[in-house]
This record gives C-alpha cells, sequence and structure tokens, in this order.
C-alpha cells in the first residue's frame, strides 16, 4: 500500500512537469496546427540557463536563502526561453506558414537539432549536477515520502495552470487566442491581429517549458542538453492522448501519463514475477497511446475529429 | 535528338556510378564506406517514400524496421544463439550460418508484417496522429530490443551482436578481398555494387509502383481520402500494402546493413534515425524519386565529408567545436535554410498530382 502511495506521488509530481510542457504543444498546435519539436529543447534551454544563474548567484552572494536564488532563477530562465521561442517562431516557422505541411515539421526538427547543438557547445556536453536548494527533509504522507521540491513542484504548476486559465477564459489576450484557434481568417476579420496572438502563445509556451525545465532539472538533480528531448515527447504524447488542442486535456493527459508511468513502473516487475523491469517504463507512454488513439480517435477530451492531413 | 542526350546522360551516370568505388578507394576505404552508407540510407529513403510521398502517411518511426531487419539477420547469423542456448548449439554445431536466400525474404518478410500490424489500429488517425503513433511505435521496438537481454537473452540487450556474418552467395563471400581483371576490390567496394544493385531496383520498383493503379490510388488517398473513398478505393488495404511495402523495404536495408557492419546495437536504431530518414525525403523532394536520391545523399554523405573538414576547425576553436557537434550543427541548418528557401524541397516532382496533368492536356 505504501509503494502505491508513494507511486501516485510520483506519478502527480512526474505528471505536472508533463501537464507544463503539454500545454505549450496543444496551445502551437491548436492555433498553427504545427507539432513543435523544438518544445522540449526550449525547456532545456530553461533548465540549463536557470543551472547557469543558481552557480553565478551562489558565488556571488552566499548566504542567500535557497527559495530566493531558485525563484530569481527561474524568473531569469522564463525570460530567456520566452524570448529564444519569440525568435524561432519569427525565423523558423512564420515564412512557412502557407507551405506544404511537412516544411515547418522540418525546420522543427532541425530547430530541435540546432538547440541541442548550441547548447553542447555553449554549456558542455557533460551532465551537471543541479544543486538542491530546498530543505531536503522528506515529508511523511501516509507511509509514503514526499520531498519539499516535489511540494514546491505541486504547487508551483498548480499556480501556473490556474494563472493560464485565467489568462485564456477571461482576458482579451485569451479570447483572441480561442478565436485565432477556432478559425484564423475569421478572427483576422474581427480585428484580432493572428501574428501578435500567435507570438504570445509561443512566449506562454515557453514560459511554461522553462518552469517545466526548472522543476524537472531540480527533480532529479541533473541538467544535460539531451534532458529535453524525452520529456518533450512524453509531453505530446500526453496533449495528443487528451486530445490535442484542448488545454484540459493536456493536463488530464498528462496527470494521466505521468500516474499510469510511475504506478507501471512500481508494479511491473511484480506483476510479470521479474521478467520485465521498470526500464520498460517508457513504453507505457506510448502503449497507452496507441491503445487509446485507436477507441478514441480524437484522444480523451478532444471532439474535433482527425480529418486534417 | 532530346532522347539520344538522354540516353548519353543515362550512360554517363552508370559508368560513372560504377568507376565511383574504384576512384574511392585510392583515397582509402573510409570513403568508399560513406558511398555505401549514403546508397543504404538511399534505400531507407525511397522505401519511406513510399509511405510518405506516395500514400501521404507520415510514418516517424520507419527505423523499427529497419532495426527489425537488421535484427533479424544480425541473430540467424552470428553466433549470439548458439553461445546463450545449448540447445541451439546442439542442433548446429558449426553455429548458426543462415544462408542469404533464407533471411533476406524472411527479414523483408517479417518487417512487411510488422508495417501491416502497425497499420491496422493506426488507419482511423490521419496527420499528426499517426506521425506520433508511429513515433511511439519506434520507440517500442527500441525498447524492447534495449532490455531483452534478460531473464532470457535474445538481443544481448544494449551491448549489440557481434560477430555477424558477412554476406555470402554461391561462395562468394562479400567481406573478403577480390581481385577481377587484376583490379583488386576490397570488401566495401564490393558491398557498393550489391548496394548499387538494389538501389537500381528499388527506384524501378518504386517508378513502376509510382505509374501503376495502385500508386495512383495511393496518391489519391494523399490528394483527398474521402474523395478517393467515393471514388471506390478501397483505402483501408491502400494504407495496409503501403505501410507493408515500406515496410518490406526498410527491412532488407537493415539486413545489409547488419551484413556490412557486423555489428548492430540498439544505439543505430534511435528516433534521430527515424526523423533523419524522414528528413532527406522530405529535403529532397516529397514524392519524387530524384528528389529522394538527392535529399537522402545530401543528408547522409555530406556530414561525413565534413568530418574531414572539421578537424582544423576543431584545433582552431579550441577544441569545444569538434567534429561531432559541428557536424549535427550543420545538418540542423541545412535543415531549416533549405525549408526556408525551398518549402517543397530542393527537387520537388514538376506537377502536383496527375490529374491536374492530364486536365491540362
Amino acid at each position: 500500500m505504501d509503494i502505491l502511495i508513494q507511486q501516485i506521488i510520483n506519478g502527480l509530481v512526474l505528471g505536472s512537469m508533463y501537464a507544463l510542457i503539454a500545454l505549450g504543444y496543444t496551445m502551437v498546435y491548436g492555433i498553427i496546427n504545427l507539432i513543435n519539436f523544438a518544445h522540449g529543447e526550449v525547456m532545456m534551454v530553461g533548465a540549463l540557463t536557470s543551472w547557469t544563474i543558481i552557480g553565478l548567484m551562489q558565488e556571488s552572494m552566499p548566504g542567500t536563502p535557497g527559495f530566493v536564488i531558485l525563484f530569481i532563477a527561474l524568473i531569469i530562465a522564463c525570460v530567456v526561453a520566452a524570448s529564444l521561442n519569440f525568435v524561432i517562431e519569427k525565423v523558423a516557422y512564420r515564412p512557412l506558414r502557407n507551405s506544404p505541411k511537412l516544411a515547418p515539421l522540418i525546420t522543427a526538427i532541425g530547430m530541435s537539432i540546432l538547440l541541442q547543438t548550441l547548447a553542447m557547445i555553449i554549456w558542455k556536453p557533460n551532465y551537471k549536477s543541479y544543486p538542491t536548494l530546498l530543505p531536503n527533509t522528506p515529508i511523511d504522507v501516509a507511509g509514503a515520502v514526499i520531498t519539499p521540491t516535489q511540494v514546491m513542484i505541486l504547487c508551483v504548476t498548480a499556480i501556473s495552470l490556474a494563472i493560464l486559465m485565467w489568462l485564456v477564459n477571461y482576458t482579451k489576450l485569451g479570447r483572441a487566442m480561442r478565436a485565432t484557434a477556432e478559425n484564423p481568417r475569421v478572427a483576422g476579420l474581427m480585428g484580432v491581429k493572428p501574428d501578435v496572438v500567435i507570438s504570445a502563445t509561443f512566449i506562454i509556451g515557453a514560459v511554461l517549458a522553462a518552469i517545466a525545465g526548472v522543476m524537472y532539472a531540480s527533480n532529479y538533480g541533473t541538467a544535460q542538453h539531451a534532458m529535453g528531448f524525452l520529456p518533450g515527447l512524453k509531453a505530446f504524447t500526453a496533449a495528443v492522448f487528451g486530445g490535442i488542442g484542448n488545454l484540459a486535456g493536456a493536463v488530464v493527459g498528462a496527470i494521466l501519463l505521468g500516474l499510469i508511468e510511475s504506478i507501471g513502473a512500481g508494479y511491473i516487475g511484480q506483476l510479470t514475477g521479474g521478467v520485465l523491469g521498470s526500464h520498460y517504463s517508457d513504453i507505457f507512454a506510448f502503449i497507452v497511446l496507441i491503445i487509446v488513439l485507436t477507441l478514441r480517435p480524437s484522444g480523451l477530451l478532444g471532439e474535433r475529429v482527425a480529418d486534417r492531413a | 535528338m532530346k532522347q539520344t542526350q538522354k540516353i548519353i546522360l543515362f550512360l554517363i551516370a552508370a559508368v560513372g556510378l560504377i568507376v565511383l568505388p574504384m576512384l574511392l578507394q585510392g583515397f582509402g576505404n573510409a570513403w568508399v564506406r560513406i558511398a555505401d552508407m549514403a546508397l543504404l540510407y538511399i534505400l531507407l529513403a525511397l522505401g519511406l517514400n513510399i509511405v510518405v510521398g506516395y500514400a501521404g502517411l507520415l510514418d516517424l518511426g520507419y527505423v523499427a524496421f529497419f532495426a527489425i531487419g537488421a535484427y533479424m539477420y544480425g541473430l540467424m547469423a552470428s553466433p549470439h544463439l548458439t553461445e546463450t542456448f545449448p540447445l541451439l548449439a546442439g542442433m548446429f554445431p558449426n553455429g548458426l550460418h543462415t544462408p542469404l536466400w533464407v533471411v533476406v525474404p524472411l527479414g523483408a518478410g517479417i518487417a512487411g508484417l510488422f508495417g501491416i500490424l502497425l497499420g491496422a489500429p493506426t488507419l482511423r488517425l490521419r496527420g499528426d496522429y499517426l506521425a506520433i503513433v508511429t513515433l511511439g511505435f519506434g520507440e517500442i521496438i527500441r525498447v524492447f530490443l534495449n532490455n531483452l537481454d534478460h531473464p532470457v537473452n535474445i538481443t544481448n540487450g544494449p551491448k549489440g551482436l557481434l560477430g555477424i556474418d558477412s554476406l555470402h552467395f554461391f561462395g562468394f563471400d562479400l567481406g573478403k578481398k577480390h581481385s577481377f581483371f587484376g583490379f583488386e576490390f576490397a570488401s566495401v567496394s564490393l558491398y557498393y555494387y550489391l548496394f548499387l544493385a538494389l538501389v537500381v531496383i528499388s527506384v524501378v520498383i518504386s517508378h513502376r509502383l509510382e505509374l501503376s493503379r495502385v500508386g495512383r490510388a495511393w496518391m489519391a488517398i494523399r490528394e483527398d481520402e474521402i474523395a478517393a473513398k467515393a471514388m471506390g478505393i478501397n483505402t483501408r488495404n491502400m494504407k495496409l500494402l503501403a505501410f507493408g511495402m515500406g515496410a518490406t523495404f526498410g527491412g532488407v536495408s537493415g539486413v545489409m546493413f547488419a551484413s556490412f557492419q557486423g555489428f548492430i546495437s540498439p544505439e543505430s536504431f534511435s528516433l534521430m534515425e527515424s526523423v533523419m530518414i524522414v528528413a532527406m525525403v522530405v529535403l529532397g523532394g516529397v514524392g519524387h524519386l530524384p528528389g529522394v536520391i538527392l535529399g537522402a545523399v545530401l543528408l547522409s554523405a555530406l556530414p561525413e565529408v565534413l568530418r574531414y573538414v572539421a578537424t582544423p576547425l576543431q584545433a582552431m576553436t579550441g577544441g569545444r567545436l569538434d567534429a561531432s557537434i559541428l557536424r549535427q550543427l550543420l545538418i540542423a541548418l541545412a535543415m531549416i535554410i533549405i525549408m526556408l528557401s525551398r518549402p517543397r524541397g530542393l527537387w520537388p516532382s514538376p506537377e502536383h498530382g496527375k490529374s491536374l496533368q492530364n486536365a491540362k492536356a
């Protein structure tokens, strides 16, 4: 029973990080129908930027409380990631908006490789140990443990989601975003500037991804140039799982995916008598995805029929 | 006049391709190897072109079929299985050296079967949903290859399979040097001719398919699936056929790859590899054979050539920009710049669908 609670906690933490990344994917997809393969790399840039900032601050201002350092690093990482994503959209995706659909997909893949390579040049390819800035005493929850970092991840995710929901549902920008997602041309006729909305979407997505990156690095204690790839992939899977283009769907999909992954990894050894180990955890995401999409081609909460080519 | 020009051009190209390894061999076998790998990638790109270019089904897990072919040959023609299973060793005291005539059709068949298996549940999906499912499929295969070393050691896990036989047929071993007409051919050059022959065969098959009823049905599905269905095309069978056909090409290239390298491990079949093959097809000109070949040559050979140029650059930048990083940087930049300047690929097909051409005439 303790193991189950522990795996549920881990799953929620994992799922909330996937959710932050998945929202960026799903917003971009909802508006310009592009799988933004470079999104995981934006998360990586956020994490590595915060790592540099933390290092600088610990050196120049020893004695500053950990959470202050983390907070400042987080803000700077968000700004860097947002400006980066803004530029990427302008340079690599905007000129291709009316091209065949595969062209922006290839530039997105190219951008993903480019960012990884640049990160390798700037930060060197080795693994960096990411300092633990919050107190390290685990909290006991019904026989399972949760670290303060994990509590922070859950809180930050909840706050970010709340702000995003407010932004999308109650502000002018949010209404413009929803209108553009529905039909960019008609939205344009109604006085919405699609280019501005798309830029804003990329910036918001990047901020969420950078937050996820910082959380991811603090949770696992490492950061590296290739760290964004797999979480990015899982997050996209989560977005599709929940019904791509649907914000609530992305969150639900991501949390479910996190739970399935960690519960699966925790129990697969027992269930199969030790035949299959926890290394298989990476494939649960994809197996679940295939099953869900076979039964419901538009994802769990998706309404639109997937008939776009 | 035009006809004779064409024939002359064709002959020059043919002679050039035949002489190429002899010239390259003079500079060292490494250069012939690059040409060999380029041909293998052309083979893969041609296979994927059937799925993506003709039928319009974006497959991001194509490398899985390559892996299936490679492991098929790796298991059937290396000491691994007889070493791990005493029972098999008893049955085959000289080791498991399955002949080529068994393994190639088997590799192709099993890869094709997996292609259809992948296609079956995804028939209702289109576009990006399909892309992500195929991507997941590729990852599933890779994770299995990586972990099937216990409790029963089948794939030898991340360590990979060693000591895979080179190809031999009619007592002729491609893994050894041979001399013809007083000219010595290294093993890599012999493989070059084999791969070249396979590429030529694949080009012919692809070209014939493109012109056939099946090919036109695929293109109809690509352009408008609902209209194609309304015109009486069995879209389900056609899509499965496209997946199966494409996968077969992948399986054969996998067998070739395993025998050529003599060693395989899951590392060669990562998602990046799938993405690279898609990039080759799209960069060159999706659905257009010369374009696909151009894309494959560019993305596979050019980076290898750059590797040699990169060494002085590495010294200049104090080791920060080493060859592999520079190579990756250039690939990424090429992908972005080519797509921005030519969104339909470097060498796109001159007309958009056959139907439009007929309408004009």
